[in-house]
């Protein structure tokens, strides 16, 4: 399949493409990442896209903003065979991959409606990440099913 | 301790537990030596929750070291009432004493707090979360009778949201200990501390009936079912029933069983066991001054 065909939208002159995300979870992405469309950013979503290596994808191309490892590696709790291409001038100048970050702060919010982080105070949530989930810093709740679930919005 | 603050036991190594375990010996063994060792001292209090114990016995023991506390009051006559977060409350209650002692019914409450404040901040209580000084005082009155080696201890009750029993399970994991964990399948012990317990190399043994385990243990370490945690009245009555014990359910027990307790107790320890000698949890509550008196002693810098 060609690049055309597998994206089903066309190619962005600069930004940033993450590709390979889970199947379904392109909405999630841009949840972590801050991206809602009001800023005015061009945003291209393809999900469930058929994909030879996960059998189905989504796609996310952010025009005119090139999102940071630290940015990226957030999506690796959901999203961990994410790849990035940073493109400019309609070439890809740099290919990476997403890495388990130590923390996540101020993405997800904890589960348990009695940990102090969901109290209106000045911080935010904090969690440290695990091989197999999350830990809340505060209350040391562990998620480890549908991260995707508790995202901040 | 970790940046000297007590927050939970996980905080706590062996080498932590036992110098403040040595120490509370050495008070209680001459109480006359530790007095105005903190003369001017303070102690600033903030009880969002209702205590007795802890409370008191925190004011005791600094009060027998020649210092004295500075107490926020219930929290209904407290600027807490107006609104004002715990961060800003622990800011302004830092300026006014040497060390802080909280108990918040949020859970992570005393983490939060700690990263706000310089001096020294002890958990008395976060929710169903810690209460690493508690421990302390079980471990010292374990140690007392029983050793803190090749022991076998029963934790029994609400393991779920029993904040001792999640500190006193994990502070175990330092010494070489069997724990058994007899609890309803409604109230088994949190994913988060079982993990623990499995990352520090401890098996956690679970069991919803006392029989079987009970013949083999050293140490019978029991909890209060609370009401609030069923949905109604009859359930509660019933599950809490099988949790109980007595002069007859002792029977099984070994003759040296030492039956503890956090306090307060409601009806889950029959009055009659309070005159055999299985009875520990009168002295565990008078063991949290001299314990107590050692932990502020290290923490305010004690020689």
């Amino acid at each position: 399949m060609t690049d055309n065909k597998q994206l089903r939208v066309s190619k962005i002159e600069s930004g940033t493409v993450i590709d390979h995300i889970t199947g379904g979870q392109a909405l999630n992405v841009l949840a972590i990442l801050g991206i809602d469309g009001t800023d005015g950013e061009v945003v291209s979503v393809g999900m469930n896209v058929p994909s030879d290596r996960l059998g189905r994808k989504d796609v996310v191309k952010v025009e005119g903003r090139e999102l940071s490892q630290s940015e990226l590696d957030v999506l690796s709790l959901i999203a961990p065979d994410a790849t990035i291409n940073i493109i400019r001038d309609y070439d890809v100048v740099e290919k990476h991959v997403v890495h388990r970050p130590d923390s996540v702060t101020g993405v997800l919010r904890c589960p348990n409606h009695n940990c102090i982080s969901t109290e209106d105070e000045p911080v935010g949530s904090k969690f440290a990440v695990t091989d197999d989930g999350v830990r809340c810093e505060y209350c040391e709740t562990i998620i480890r099913e549908d991260l995707a679930a508790h995202i901040l919005v | 301790m970790d940046q000297n603050h007590l927050i939970s036991a996980k905080g706590l190594s062996r080498a932590d537990i036992e110098a403040v375990l040595d120490r509370a010996g050495e008070v209680a063994a001459d109480p006359a030596a530790a007095a105005g060792r903190h003369e001017g001292s303070l102690l600033g209090l903030l009880f969002f929750e209702p205590s007795t114990r802890t409370k008191m016995s925190f004011a005791a023991a600094v009060k027998r070291m020649g210092g004295d506390i500075v107490d926020m009051g219930p929290v209904d006559s407290s600027s807490v009432k107006k609104g004002e977060s715990l961060a800003d409350t622990v800011r302004v209650v830092e300026g006014y004493a040497d060390a802080l002692v909280m108990r918040h019914p949020s859970e992570g409450s005393a983490r939060m707090a700690s990263e706000f404040v310089d001096v020294p901040l002890i958990n008395a209580g976060d929710g169903a979360g810690q209460h690493p000084s508690q421990t302390l005082l079980d471990l010292y009155t374990i140690r007392e009778s029983a050793g803190l080696d090749d022991l076998t201890i029963g934790i029994m009750g609400d393991l779920k949201y029993g904040r001792t029993v999640h500190s006193l399970a994990y502070a175990l994991t330092n010494f070489d200990t069997r724990q058994h964990f007899i609890s309803p399948e409604s109230l088994k012990l949190p994913r988060n501390v079982r993990y623990d317990l499995h990352e520090a190399g401890s098996e956690v043994k679970e069991h919803t009936d006392l029989g079987a385990t009970l013949p083999s243990l050293d140490v019978l370490y029991v909890t209060r079912i609370q009401r609030e945690r069923f949905p109604d009245e009859s359930e509660y009555r019933q599950v809490a029933g099988e949790y109980q014990i007595d002069t007859d359910t002792l029977a099984d027990a070994s003759e040296d069983l030492r039956v503890m307790h956090p306090l307060p107790r409601v009806d889950e320890i029959g009055h009659g066991v309070d005159e055999t000698d299985h009875a520990r949890y009168f002295q565990q509550a008078h063991n949290g001054v001299p314990v107590r008196m050692a932990l502020l002693d290290l923490m305010l810098g004690g020689d």
